[in-house]
């Protein structure tokens, strides 16, 4: 995807230590953090993507401060208003201010995708990590949970399960996505770690008597995150996306929730009507899952001078 | 090469197993007494209601309900029956070629199209053609899915009339705008794919010795270059169609196609049990299969692996 920066070619293979030792303070310009982070500046797709980023994060956060009205103010005189200077996104069908529910819908969005990120980047590499580190029985009775997993369509085990409880909460939706997606970071850290394990500086601490702990904290850990990092945050678009899918196809986040999901599930019966109902909330997920996406890649690429970009 | 499929084949039975009883309990386990909701209000005696409940197993322990029918998947190619006495089978077969041509759809586009961006950006490195196919690729896969199916469905469907946004009435013409939508995101990723390992052959020394000698441009492009540079590409097309079964299940509920995942879906909130279980096992066994005949292909493609 960089090719759009060609000047993305510095990040050293060699060390990718995660916090700035002490020592390297000193030529801090040259360390790995201050290469990514400058190669990153220098990529337009990670400008853009952060910068929106930020914006839908303030808005997740704090909605009354993008809006004047209540969501839940729905008199049903005005239902079902165009657009105009009053009601920019118009009015939905109970008379609410459509641009205000739309700003409300960012907060659940953004929380079933920080969770389940957070949630699948510590289980996935701690997993991914034990069954490269120990091998045998662990790497193969992990890795064949994972294929397992990998044989049932996360979807259709994500509409299974939410269609048989009666209430769903954020929480729900987001156990269920952790669920059918944590062998995807288990796997990336698996062969992540595999990737540094036999290196020289791995075998010199074991000799010197690090015991694994020690080993995987300073040593492995820091040399193998890069990418799965990279992944996660391109993984928070995808639990977005499918998050406002599940809610779409009515097993995800229930009324009176705000979510942008159930708008796209509310709108479509007004499609050949309202076709803005649609639109307003189908663009805000497409931004939020396009600027995770993109900033996921470009960190992937910085991160991971090895990557190929595919 | 036999033992190896003959391994792959063992390691596939624990895979088959536990995934079918993962689904089986998630579905058998959901509230609610399917046979008490086939009377609906109307009361229904207790024999006939033992009666069902014998026919459907119901009165076993699950693990025996699970092995009575899987005994039946894989002995008599016996799906079941639904709480309404049809057998499952029928339902499969009626949604199966539905799915089929959706899928063969979205293969067929995300291979032409996604082989031709990328070739056109490898060969045409950093001219406009190659930024444009970059940035659309970006977006493509960026995208959710089912903000591509409403960005269509509003755009070609509503807004210019070209194609039906809903069902599978008008034949092939139905199954363009879905199978776009399924396909969108592969087909990024075979462009990139595609345009890195084609510009890394490019230059390469095989493909300079060959424009060497004087070989037309296009000849070396495809003759050399590609050879090499699809074999990745070929095996990511095959390991996706294993996993289009999920797609299909989203894709085919919003343009309300009659299909196995529709299928799915409905049944799922219908609670009928029988049809969810079959289908699943159907598309378990469809993932496990292709992925192993993906393996075998790239050992027939890339002479140098070999499965012991």
């Amino acid at each position: 995807m960089t090719e759009l920066n060609k000047a993305h070619t510095v990040v050293p293979a060699g060390d990718p230590a995660p916090s700035p030792a002490p020592k390297a303070s000193a030529q801090k310009d040259a360390s790995l953090w201050m290469d990514t982070w400058r190669s990153l500046l220098r990529n337009p797709w990670f400008v853009v993507s952060a910068t929106l980023l930020v914006m839908l994060i303030a808005v997740a956060l704090f909605p009354q401060l993008f809006t004047d009205h209540n969501p839940r103010d729905c008199p049903l005189s005005r239902s079902r208003q165009e657009p105009s200077a009053e009601h920019w996104f118009g009015t939905d069908i109970q008379g609410c201010d459509y641009y205000t529910r739309v700003i409300y819908g960012a907060g659940n969005s953004m929380a079933v995708g920080v969770i389940v990120t957070l949630s699948i980047l510590v289980l996935g590499s701690l997993l991914g990590l034990l069954a490269a580190y120990f091998g045998g029985w662990v790497d193969a009775v992990l890795m064949r949970l994972t294929d397992l997993i990998f044989a049932i369509p996360y979807m259709l085990g994500a509409l299974v399960f939410l269609a048989a409880r009666q209430e769903r909460s954020v929480w729900d939706v987001a156990f269920i996505l952790i669920v059918f997606t944590w062998p995807t970071m288990a796997r990336l850290m698996r062969g992540s770690v595999l990737a540094v394990i036999n290196n020289d500086y791995v075998t010199a601490a074991r000799a010197l008597g690090a015991g694994p702990l020690t080993i995987m904290r300073r040593h492995i850990i820091p040399n193998s995150l890069g990418p799965v990092v990279g992944y996660a945050a391109v993984y928070t678009g995808v639990i977005i996306g499918a998050e406002a899918t599940l809610t779409f196809l009515g097993v995800g986040l229930q009324l009176p929730a705000i979510s942008w999901g159930l708008q796209l599930n509310d709108a479509q019966s007004y499609l050949q009507q309202m076709p803005h109902l649609l639109t307003f909330p189908l663009i805000f997920v497409a931004l939020t899952v396009f600027a995770f996406t993109t900033m996921g890649e470009a960190l992937r690429d910085a991160l991971d001078p090895k990557s190929k970009k595919r | 090469m036999t033992g190896y499929i003959i391994r792959r084949l063992l390691q596939f039975i624990p895979v088959v197993i536990v995934a079918t009883l993962i689904v089986y309990a998630m579905v058998f386990l959901m509230p609610g007494d399917p046979i008490r909701a086939l009377s609906g209000d109307r009361p229904m005696s207790e024999q006939v209601q033992d009666r069902l409940r014998e026919q459907y197993n119901l009165n076993d322990p699950f693990l025996i309900q699970y092995g009575k029918y899987m005994w039946g998947v894989f002995t008599q190619g016996d799906f079941g029956t639904t709480f309404q006495g049809r057998p499952v089978l029928d339902i499969i077969q009626q949604g199966l070629p539905v799915t089929l041509t959706l899928a063969a759809v979205a293969f067929c586009f995300q291979a032409i199209i996604g082989a031709i961006a990328g070739i056109l950006a490898a060969v045409y490195k950093d001219s406009f053609i190659d930024r444009f196919v970059q940035v659309s690729l970006v977006v493509a896969v960026a995208l959710p899915t089912l903000a591509i199916a409403f960005l269509l469905q509003l755009t070609f469907g509503l807004n210019l009339g070209w194609f039906p946004i809903a069902g599978t009435r008008d034949g092939m013409v139905s199954y363009i705008l879905p199978g776009i939508v399924l396909a969108a995101v592969s087909t990024g990723i075979v462009a990139r794919m595609l345009r890195s390992e084609l510009i890394e052959a490019l230059q390469s020394d095989y493909v300079r010795t060959a424009t060497a000698k004087g070989m037309k441009r296009s000849r070396v492009v495809t003759r050399h270059g590609l050879r090499n540079s699809l074999i990745p590409v070929v095996t990511f097309l095959g390991a996706d169609l294993a996993t289009m079964m999920g797609g299909a299940i989203v894709v085919e509920s919003v343009f309300n196609m009659p299909g196995l995942g529709g299928q799915v879906f409905r049944s799922i909130q219908a609670q009928e049990n029988t049809i969810v279980v079959g289908i699943v096992t159907l598309m378990v066994l469809f993932y496990v299969v292709v992925n192993l005949l993906v393996d075998l292909l790239y050992a027939v493609l890339d002479p140098r692996i070999r499965y012991e």
